[in-house]
């Protein structure tokens, strides 16, 4: 990529945010066919501007500062619909799924002055809140996490200067790195997000050799530092 | 602090789906506590999963969700999570988190189990069906040569070990399975602490060593 050029993401409204036709469908297949493109409008601008904040990320800061219920209606809004989706997808069953949405709701509103907009998106930081209380309840186990704030732990090192992405365009580009892997790499990923099973797991349920599964896996991250225009 | 081994990126697949057990999570996560490479690589995939979530179909919720969690908020009010205090040891810090909670301490202090043959192990409780340990493994003393029946994966902690697939630092993380016979040395000037994850016993070549092994629990 240009070290001139920055990509700003066109942030659009609630109401207007894409979404693809629902179609069912089970296994691989349906798996794959479920996932909307995650492609967004973009447009390059001139990397002396400052890119706008995502509304999401507003909101929850919106929510940490100043405890607001309308910040937090629109989040729950957009949000709690499709993390429903994407517990279901995984094999809970309705009630099960939203007990875990009103869960990670409670997260979101309890932890939102820990929310970093230049760490992650909403929906970064919102995935990770409900994949661990997926853990919690499936398995009663807890998921180990790095402590930012531990005296041991190694900080990033400072940025070269050079191409720096924001938060939020390099997650968009990884997004569109996602939408355009191979369907057989595709199938790999979103069976790991969505039913939360080791690789290994996922390689017996396609009746694929375990090899298979990493190379594709290995393949679909070659794919994705490329779209960051690193060298793979 | 230059690490050369990581995890493979499966695993780290593993860990930011959900998937991975306990015991190897803590592994995981205690490497990205001193890896700033491999947190990289995890943001980008929790930046993948959250984009996954957002593209979902907008499922229909309950009626009166939203009203429901707001009532209880507002009764459950200002319980707001505190950021965990950090740990109060006594002693010295010289584990990382996650890993120093679960162990509760610093090296010095740990009720280690004398194992013999220069190896001190601590055993850490974890609600997976594996087993995570911090292995101690006196200066220039082996490790038995062992392959695994499952997998196996190492986080050095302190100290240096090395084997036939090279030299494992503090922060490198070394993957193996059935696949690999491997005899591990701690370098010679310095204890090599480990934090070591299997699924299965490990299997030793040395008869004498498997007859023991029983009732020394490794």
């Amino acid at each position: 990529m240009d070290g001139c050029f920055v990509i700003e993401r066109e942030a659009a409204p609630v109401s207007e945010r894409p979404t693809s036709p629902h179609r069912k469908g089970s296994g691989v297949e349906g798996a794959v066919a479920a996932v909307a493109p995650m492609r967004l409008a973009r447009r390059v601008v001139d990397k002396d501007r400052e890119s706008v904040l995502d509304e999401f990320e507003d909101l929850i800061v919106a929510i940490a500062r100043k405890r607001d219920r309308a910040a937090f209606r629109a989040l729950f809004d957009h949000f709690a619909p499709r993390l429903k989706t994407f517990f279901m997808r995984g094999g809970l069953d309705p009630a099960a799924a939203e007990e875990i949405v009103q869960e990670t709701m409670v997260k979101v509103w309890r932890k939102a002055d820990q929310f970093d907009p230049a760490k992650a998106k909403a929906s970064t930081w919102i995935f990770s809140i409900g994949r661990n209380l997926r853990v919690d309840f499936l398995r009663k186990e807890k998921r180990p996490q790095p402590d930012f704030n531990d005296p041991m732990f190694v900080p990033d090192p400072e940025p070269d200067g050079f191409e720096v992405l924001s938060v939020a365009q390099e997650a968009d580009l990884v997004r569109e790195a996602f939408d355009a892997l191979p369907p057989d790499q595709k199938a790999v990923m979103t069976l790991a997000f969505y039913e939360e099973k080791p690789h290994s797991e996922i390689a017996s349920e396609l009746g694929l050799p375990l090899g298979t599964v990493k190379s594709r896996i290995r393949l679909a991250f070659q794919r994705i530092r490329s779209g960051l225009g690193e060298s793979v | 602090m230059s690490i050369d081994h990581h995890p493979s990126e499966e695993r780290l697949l593993d860990y930011v789906s959900g998937g991975l057990g306990e015991s190897w999570s803590l592994a995981v996560a205690t490497h990205l506590a001193l890896c700033p490479k491999c947190r990289n690589t995890v943001a980008r995939l929790e930046a993948m999963g959250g984009g996954m979530m957002d593209a979902a179909e907008p499922a229909t919720l309950a009626d009166n969700s939203f009203d429901a969690l707001w009532a209880r908020l507002e009764s459950e009010e200002d319980e707001a999570d505190s950021m965990p205090a950090i740990a109060g040891h006594a002693g010295k810090i010289d584990l990382p988190e996650p890993l120093r909670s679960y162990v509760g301490g610093s090296v010095d202090a740990l009720p280690w189990q004398n194992m013999g043959l220069g190896v001190r192990q601590l055993l850490i409780p974890t609600a997976d069906q594996s087993t995570a340990r911090l292995l101690c493994v006196a200066a220039g003393r082996p490790v038995p040569e062992h392959t695994h029946r499952g997998e196996e994966v190492t986080l050095v902690l302190q100290g240096a070990f090395r084997d036939s697939t090279g030299i494992y630092a503090a922060g490198d993380f070394q993957e193996a399975d059935e696949t690999v016979l491997h005899q591990p040395h701690a370098e010679k000037d310095r204890d090599c602490i480990c934090l070591a994850v299997t699924d299965a016993p490990l299997k030793f070549r040395n008869l004498a060593f498997r007859l023991v092994q029983p009732f020394i629990g490794i």
